[in-house]
This record gives structure tokens, C-alpha cells and sequence, in this order.
């Protein structure tokens, strides 16, 4: 039971390396904090200087009101799993578990109650006798969050646990984490690059871009209103569609470089006359009937059963890639859909990114 | 691939029975030779088969040794060779394994030097060096002593470098689990790294304790008195005996005596050995 905060964090490599610019992030007590990114920006990093594995160049770390800059990962309270893991190979999954209790001294009935209670919790008890090797890789992931239950710690952190997990197993253990981390209410830290467990297990998120954090909120937050155009293509699948425009007399609406216009739902005259990055979603752009709305000229048609996915680009503008996602099918043969924006369309200052 | 042609069957069954004889028919001809009195072997035939004097000539071998080569006992030399390659061996597993978690695990300064250091004398087997380390062995007055006859050959870099690479391919995160669940630096060595060498130290142990059994310069400099020789120059002085023939029935039996511990050493080791290789596990 403890919260995190983290005042200015900066991570200098010994190469010289400014991997991380400066983070600034409080997480209450219990909440699931997702780290996502691209790959490279920093956050396993991140992760590893709240762990105490890596050092802190700049900046504080406190867990539960205490800094916790200078000590060694075991005196933080926390407990990580893996990405590969990390099972001691020759040791019993009762040992794994076990091991960094008997390292705390802490007494043998209060170490087999909690290892059995945590195996218990995950289904591991017929298993506490085998080796890791003698495991399929979704019990060795397991045996891998056993281990860090035990600890009873404050913070849980995670890095990318479930990339080594088949696609079927990992939605199903994505639920598992989640279902777990509810129920004993700890704190945690979570590094992805999936953006769908980013989504759906995050209590709030940070998306980090090049060492910096681009925007931290909930799930919801971020997509509906996202601040930069970072944010707005990493958050959403697939990415949210951005073309180029100006801001009609008024500010009423966008007219884009390729001649035909999308009207703002909320009119914004202080822009008018500005150019602007116009974001829209796939999801919020839909077909017309009428005749009125934009041409997209068809390149790609995916089906993917639910959903259909076209991709092309817009009539009179052929350098911005254009995706529209219709529910249902769709029937083939056309070359070309009038389209409409709906009413959420977003933004954005065209050199800085950031959300207008 | 496996192939069902029958004279290939054949062929290849003959070229294996052809290298096991090739291979056992010495330490037949050794072994029938330790079982026969002197005379048989004398009067120009070898003999065959196994003649019945197998106790009469170990006994007196393990028990007296051939009075014209000194007369030691092949029991103190068997035990002196034992505790010379033992030396060696263990000496050198312990050593190599605390250099190499040293120079994988601790940032200190100089530590590639080091490594490289330890390297090059890889370059340096006890040949090369033999009569520099003679001098400093003398000097210290470790001639005819056990420290002596195996501390010189425990240094070297053979096994630091075998080690080094092993540790290299452990896993990183294993380090740093084991730092979260509070295992300090020696208890990862103790709890983790060691167990997880289990095969590769009892690799090495067989090499290493097969090359300290078979030193047999460095002995016959070092000891001159009779009571610290080891058997495999034993046997080396017993065939020069001075002013008669060799007692060939009884270098025979010491040769026998002498190949046995490498043989046990070997067998013992090679179930963990193969055991380690079957749970392959990392
Ligand atoms: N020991 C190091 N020395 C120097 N630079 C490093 C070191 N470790 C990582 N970096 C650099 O720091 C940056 C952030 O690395 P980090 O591992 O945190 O990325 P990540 O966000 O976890 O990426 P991924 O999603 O691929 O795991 C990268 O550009 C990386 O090259
Ligand atoms: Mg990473």
C-alpha cells in the first residue's frame, strides 16, 4: 500500500546518453499505471530507475513518502516481473517463490502460508514442484507474478510481461493481471508497446515519446482528447487520420489542401485564418449517401469480419494516406466512397503538434 | 539420418570393433603382464592370457615397491599423485570461478587489463615458464612438498576464460531478480551462479584432475625425495633401474594401479556430467 512519485526524474547514461528528459508523475495508492511508447523511448529505463537496477541521475523517487533514490532495489518495497521472466532455472517454483523471503529472514510456517496462498491465487499449487524448464510459458509467466505477490510489496512493476505469450494466451492473462491487481489493490507499474493492454488495463496512462512524457491521463482521456499528434497516431487503432488545412473566416470550419472542407462542432473563431493539423479518426469518418461529404479514392480494402478498414487517400490530395473503419461489411467493386466527419474531429498546431 | 543398408551395418560395426582393439589391446597386454612372474615375460614371448600372479604382484608393488627404483611404496605415490591432482583441480575450479564472477560481475577499475592479463598467461603453460618458477619455488623452499607440486600449476587461465564465457551467457535478469529478492553479491554467487555451473565445473574437474595426474616434468624437478614422487614419474624411474633388467611384471601392475584413478574420476563424473546435459537449463 504505498503511492509513487516521481519529481523530475532524468536518466543520464554512462555514454552520455539522455535517455530520460525530466518525469514528473504522482500514482495513488492501488492505481495501474501503463507505460507505453515506442520502442526506445525510455521506457523500460523508467522502470528500471523506480527498481533501483539502474541509478538515478537526476530528479527523486518516492515510494510510500520515503526517497528511496539511494537504496538498493531490495529495501524499496518493490517486487518486478520480467519480460523473459528471470526464474532461477535450478530452483523449484516453491523456491523461486520463496527465495527472496528466506534472503529477508522472514520465518518459515509465515513463507510456506504466503507461497501457498499466492499459488493458490494462481492456480500454481500442482506445480510448486517442477522446474521452470518443466513449464509451459504461460505458467512460467505465472510463477513469474507468484513471485512477486509474495513479496506483499508496494509497488508492482512490470516490463512487457505478456510479449513473450502467444496472442490467445496473452488477452487471457492480460485480464488475469488486471483481475489480480484489483483485488490486492497494489500499486503498479506497467511498461507495454501494445497499445490494446495499454488501453485496457491502464488506470491512467504515459506515453512517452523520445524520454518525455507526451500525456498522462486515463485511457479515455487520451483518446478522446488527445495533446499532441503524437499521442493522437500512437493511441487508437488504427491511427487517427491527419490532414492538412486552413481554419475558414469564422472558424466554423477547416478547409483542407484538398479543396473540400469539415466543418467544426464547436466553431473556433480565434483560429480563423490559421493553418492547422485537422485529426479525425477512422472510426468517426463515415459514408454518405447523399452525395455530400468528401471523395476518398479507394487504394486497400480490408475485411476484417466485424469491421472493414479502407484505406486511400482524398480527392485532390494525393499525399496524405486517408483510413476509414465502417462497421460491418462492405460491398466491393467501388473505387471511390463519399465520406463525412462526425462530430469529434481534433486540432493540432501543424509545426509544434501540441492540441489546439 | 537413419539408413537401413546392411553392409553399411556391417562396415561400420568392423571400423569400431577395429578402434576398440586397437585401443584395448595395450592395456590388455599391460594388464596380462602384471598377472605373470617375471620369467614369462623375460623368455621372449609375450603372453596372452592372464597368468596367476595378480595378488603376489600387487601386493608387492602396493606394498614394498621395487627395491631397485627406491623401494617407495606404489601406494604412497598413488596417494601423492591423488593429492597433486586434487589440488590442481579444485584449487583451480575455485580460483577461475572467483576471477571470473569478479571480472563479469564488478565495474572496477582495470578490469579488462586484468582479464587480459590472466589471458595471455594462457600463453604460458609450466613448460615455458619452468625454470623461472623453478627458481621461485626453490626460493620460497617449497621443493618436495605438496604446495610445491601443485600451487605452480593451478595458476592459469584456462578455466577463468571457460568460466567467463559461461557467466556471459547468463542471463542478465537473473542478476538483477536476484537483487530485488535481497541476494547480495556473494549469496547470487553461492545461491544461483554456482549451481547453475554445476556441469561446467564437473567438466572441467575431470579435464583438470586427468592433467594434474599426468604431470610428469614438474614432479620429477620439484621432489627429490623419494617419499613426495608421484606415480607418473614412478613409473618412468622404475624402467631405469640401475644395473638389472626392469621388473617389467611390476612397472606392468603400477601402470595398471596408476590408470585407475583417472578412469574412476572419469566414470564418477560423467553421469553428472551427461545429467547436467540432459536438464538443460538457463
Ligand atoms: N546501458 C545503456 N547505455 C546507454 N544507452 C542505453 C542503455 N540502455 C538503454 N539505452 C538507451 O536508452 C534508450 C531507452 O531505452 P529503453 O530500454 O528504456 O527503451 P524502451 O522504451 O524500454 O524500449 P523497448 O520498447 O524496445 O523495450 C534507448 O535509446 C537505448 O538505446
Ligand atoms: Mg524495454
Amino acid at each position: 500500500m504505498a503511492e509513487l512519485h516521481l519529481k523530475g526524474v532524468q536518466k543520464i547514461y554512462q555514454n552520455g546518453f539522455h535517455a530520460i528528459h525530466g518525469i514528473d508523475l504522482d500514482v495513488a495508492d492501488g492505481e495501474f499505471i501503463v507505460l507505453v511508447g515506442p520502442s526506445g523511448c525510455g521506457k523500460s529505463t523508467l522502470l528500471r530507475m523506480v527498481a533501483g537496477l539502474e541509478t538515478i541521475s537526476d530528479g527523486l523517487v518516492e515510494i510510500g513518502g520515503r526517497p528511496v533514490n539511494r537504496l538498493e532495489p531490495a529495501d524499496r518495497d518493490i517486487a518486478m516481473v520480467f519480460q523473459n521472466y528471470a526464474l532461477y532455472p535450478h530452483m523449484k517454483v516453491y523456491d523461486n517463490m520463496a527465495y527472496g523471503l528466506r534472503n529477508r529472514g522472514t520465518p518459515k510456517d509465515e513463507i510456506d502460508r504466503r507461497v501457498r496462498e499466492a499459488a493458490g491465487i494462481l492456480e500454481l499449487e500442482p506445480l510448486l514442484d517442477r522446474r521452470p524448464n518443466q513449464l509451459s510459458g504461460g505458467q512460467r509467466q505465472r510463477v513469474a507474478m507468484g513471485r512477486a505477490i509474495v513479496r506483499e510489496p508496494s509497488v508492482f512493476l512490470f516490463d512487457e510481461p505478456l510479449s513473450n505469450l502467444d496472442a490467445k494466451l496473452r488477452v487471457q492473462m492480460r485480464v488475469e493481471i488486471k483481475r489480480l491487481q484489483r483485488r490486492l489493490a497494489i500499486t503498479s507499474l506497467y511498461v507495454t508497446h501494445d497499445q490494446v493492454e495499454a488501453m485496457t488495463m491502464a488506470d491512467r496512462l504515459v506515453v512517452m515519446n523520445g524520454g518525455r512524457a507526451e500525456q498522462i491521463g486515463t485511457p479515455i482521456e487520451l483518446y478522446d482528447r488527445p495533446a499532441t499528434t503524437f499521442v493522437a497516431t500512437f493511441i487508437g487503432s488504427p491511427s487517427m487520420n491527419l490532414l492538412e488545412g486552413t481554419v475558414a473566416e469564422g472558424g466554423t470550419s477547416v478547409a483542407l489542401v484538398s479543396g473540400s472542407s469539415i466543418g467544426l462542432p464547436d466553431p473556433r473563431p480565434e483560429l480563423a485564418g490559421r493553418s492547422v493539423t485537422l485529426g479525425v479518426r477512422p472510426e468517426h469518418l463515415t459514408p454518405t449517401t447523399d452525395g455530400s461529404g468528401m471523395t476518398l479514392r479507394l487504394d486497400l480494402i480490408e475485411q476484417l469480419g466485424a469491421d472493414t478498414l479502407l484505406h486511400g487517400h482524398l480527392d485532390g490530395d494525393e499525399r496524405r494516406l486517408v483510413t476509414v473503419r465502417l462497421t460491418g461489411h462492405f460491398a466491393p467493386g467501388q473505387d471511390a466512397v463519399q465520406v463525412a466527419a462526425t462530430n469529434a474531429v481534433h486540432l493540432f498546431d501543424p509545426q509544434a503538434g501540441s492540441r489546439l | 539420418m537413419v539408413e537401413n543398408r546392411p553392409y553399411l551395418t556391417v562396415i561400420s560395426h568392423l571400423v569400431v570393433i577395429l578402434g576398440i582393439v586397437i585401443t584395448v589391446m595395450p592395456i590388455w597386454i599391460t594388464f596380462v603382464a602384471s598377472t605373470h612372474p617375471i620369467e614369462h615375460i623375460m623368455d621372449g614371448t609375450i603372453p596372452m592370457w592372464p597368468g596367476d600372479q595378480f595378488f603376489e604382484n600387487y601386493a608387492t608393488v602396493l606394498g614394498a615397491g621395487i627395491a631397485d627404483a627406491g623401494g617407495i611404496p606404489v601406494g604412497t605415490m598413488l596417494f601423492n599423485s591423488l593429492v597433486m591432482a586434487l589440488t590442481i583441480a579444485v584449487g583451480k575450479i575455485a580460483i577461475s570461478l572467483i576471477a571470473a564472477f569478479a571480472i563479469v560481475y564488478f565495474d572496477f577499475p582495470f578490469r579488462m587489463a586484468c582479464f587480459w592479463i590472466i589471458f595471455i598467461t594462457l600463453m604460458l603453460p609450466v613448460e615455458v615458464r619452468i625454470l623461472p618458477t623453478f627458481a621461485v619455488v626453490a626460493n620460497l623452499g617449497m621443493l618436495n612438498s605438496y604446495i610445491g607440486l601443485s600451487l605452480p600449476l593451478i595458476a592459469s587461465a584456462t578455466a577463468t576464460f571457460l568460466f567467463r564465457q559461461f557467466f556471459l551467457t547468463v542471463p542478465e535478469e537473473l542478476a538483477e531478480a536476484a537483487r530485488i529478492d535481497g541476494a547480495g553479491p556473494l549469496k547470487f554467487f553461492k545461491d544461483i551462479l554456482l549451481p547453475l555451473s554445476r556441469t561446467n565445473v564437473a567438466a572441467l574437474f575431470v579435464i583438470l584432475f586427468i592433467y594434474g595426474w599426468n604431470q610428469y616434468l614438474w614432479p620429477l624437478l620439484v621432489t627429490t625425495d623419494e617419499s613426495f614422487y608421484t606415480v607418473v614419474m614412478g613409473i618412468q624411474r622404475m624402467t631405469q633401474a640401475a644395473e638389472s633388467l626392469p621388473l617389467w611384471h611390476l612397472v606392468m601392475a603400477t601402470t595398471m594401479l596408476a590408470m585407475l584413478p583417472p578412469v574412476i574420476v572419469v566414470v564418477v563424473m560423467q553421469k553428472l556430467f551427461v545429467k547436467g546435459l540432459v536438464e538443460t537449463e538457463k
